[in-house]
């Protein structure tokens, strides 16, 4: 049994961000990492970012994860544990632990829950045969371990994440058989759709895949134009030859730790599922537990990192941490948090947020 | 197959090992999960479903969705997808539960 000031769960780029800011704060801070890297996502993330400039866009996602692990690993107020996965929080503030298969027991004073998200599912005919894989698990596969997914792929979802994972297994020497959106209109950045039409690959928006062919593992995908209401109109079925089907439909985060806590939990579309009530602090319904990044809305890596500095700020400053600064300090990164929302791309974010706070 | 040649990443492979699948030598390197290794040597049906038996690989990659599970050393229900090879690691397809080859009486 261990007692902690700042349990940080989840290493990706919000939990990195809440770590790094509650200890420059001078507040003990322990991050624990089921994986055994640290970065989340980031790592699988090998082109420019987008975002603004505090939040590093124009550096590789991977260079960003490295930055600031090397920033954390430099302050002795802060314990890293990776392959440490938090597997429960119970009534009496204590987080169960798998930490190498061994089970350990930690009471931290504030926790700062920053797990992620994970890929949707999609509903088809054999939807179950290997050879369907979330986006993600391509990335991690082809990015991490450097394995070849697949030899040709048909890619499902033009958003952000669709086009990207599309350009990235082309760079590994993939052919992308298609790209399928059910939307009418691709969803992702045109900077990004335009590289891979010019490569030749097919974007075709209002489709969806019907049925994965094989016996064994994909051989090929049935394909189907989506009307208006996004319902399959007979006779446009088209049989696509592919050996893998890449589902990039969206992410739903990883709020288990939350409902398990006993936090109050809203449905919310615009932010992909379930999420925990927030206050502009980060805190949840139960006091000492903040959250940060995906887990409380699907956003972005620069979104995540100003949320768990802001998490970090917060769970210090309430055992007395840094009282002189914070108030300069978060008015700056609530003010980062706006302007990364502001324009269009934020809409489905703001209206997600927006409903948080009705009621 | 494994990528040798990529535009931006370089892959710093852990030292050679050999996993089992089925009793077969397969090649690995360390760090690798076990999905990966058999997946670079082609191997993509890692268990069968419980009730329809239908083949099943691996979906998220991140430990999270449990369609990866294998007998790993015997035992089984090992999420393939989060478990590092170790060398003379032997490895099968899972069919049904699983058996832990012992029960209480026992
Ligand atoms: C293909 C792709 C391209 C992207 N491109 C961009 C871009 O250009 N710009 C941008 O800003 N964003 C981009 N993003 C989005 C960005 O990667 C995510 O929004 C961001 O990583 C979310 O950060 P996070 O820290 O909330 O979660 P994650 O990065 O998912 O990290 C969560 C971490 O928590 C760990 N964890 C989970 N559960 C537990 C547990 N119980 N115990 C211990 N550890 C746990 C996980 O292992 C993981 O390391 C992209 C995403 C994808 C998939
Ligand atoms: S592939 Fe999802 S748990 Fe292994």
């Amino acid at each position: 049994m261990e007692h902690r000031e700042i349990v940080v769960v989840g290493g990706g780029p919000a939990g990195l961000c809440a770590a790094l800011q509650a200890a420059r704060l001078g507040a003990k801070v322990l991050l624990l990492e089921g994986d055994d890297r640290l970065g989340g996502q980031l790592i699988k993330q090998t082109h420019m970012f987008f975002g603004s400039e505090k939040q590093h866009a124009g550096t590789r996602g991977v260079d960003i994860s490295a930055m600031l692990v090397k920033e954390l690993k430099s302050m002795d107020n802060v314990e890293i544990r990776t392959n440490a996965m938090v597997i429960g929080r119970y009534d009496d503030g204590a987080l169960t632990v798998d930490e190498n298969d061994e089970f350990k027991l930690i009471y931290p004073e504030k926790v700062v829950f920053a797990t992620g998200a994970s890929e949707k599912m999609l509903m088809f005919a054999n939807n179950d045969l290997p050879g369907v894989y979330g986006a993600g698990a391509v990335q991690t596969l082809m990015n991490v371990f450097g394995v070849m997914p697949a030899k040709k792929v048909l890619m499902v979802g033009a958003g952000n994440i669709g086009l990207i994972v599309s350009y990235q297994l082309m760079q590994a020497g993939v052919e992308i058989a298609a790209i399928l959106d059910a939307g009418p209109q691709i969803g992702g950045y045109l900077v990004h759709a335009s590289k891979i039409r010019r490569a030749g690959v097919p974007i075709l928006t209002r489709h969806s895949v019907k049925e994965a062919i094989g016996t064994d593992m994909v051989e090929a995908a049935v394909i189907t134009q989506l009307d208006e209401s996004w319902q399959p109109i007979e006779g446009t079925e088209k049989t696509i030859e592919c050996d893998a089907i890449c589902l990039a439909v969206g992410l739903s985060p990883f709020a288990d730790l939350f409902w398990q806590a006993g936090c109050e939990m809203k449905f919310i579309p615009e932010l992909g599922g379930h999420v925990p009530s927030r206050d502009e602090n980060m805190e949840t319904s139960i006091e000492g537990i903040y959250l940060a990044g995906d887990v409380g809305g699907i956003e972005e890596a620069s979104a995540a990192m100003v949320e768990g500095y802001l998490a970090g700020l917060n769970a210090a400053v309430s055992l007395g941490y840094g009282l002189a600064e914070a108030e300069g300090l978060r008015a700056d990164l609530k003010d980062q948090l706006n302007d990364l929302r502001s324009g269009p791309v934020g809409d489905k974010i703001r209206s997600g947020l927006a409903k948080l706070q009705d009621d | 197959m494994r990528l040798e040649e990529h535009p931006i990443l370089k892959f710093d492979r852990g030292p050679r090992v050999t996993i089992y699948f089925e009793g077969k030598p397969i090649v690995a390197y360390e760090g690798e999960t076990v999905a990966a290794a058999l997946h670079a040597a082609g191997v993509y049906h890692l268990s069968d479903s419980q009730e329809q038996h239908r083949p099943r690989g691996f979906f998220c990659a991140i430990g999270q969705c449990s369609s990866c599970m294998m007998v790993v050393d015997g035992m089984p229900n090992v999420k393939t997808c989060i478990v590092k090879v170790k060398d003379g690691m032997s490895v099968q397809v899972q069919r049904g539960k699983g058996d832990l080859g012992w029960s209480i009486e026992k």
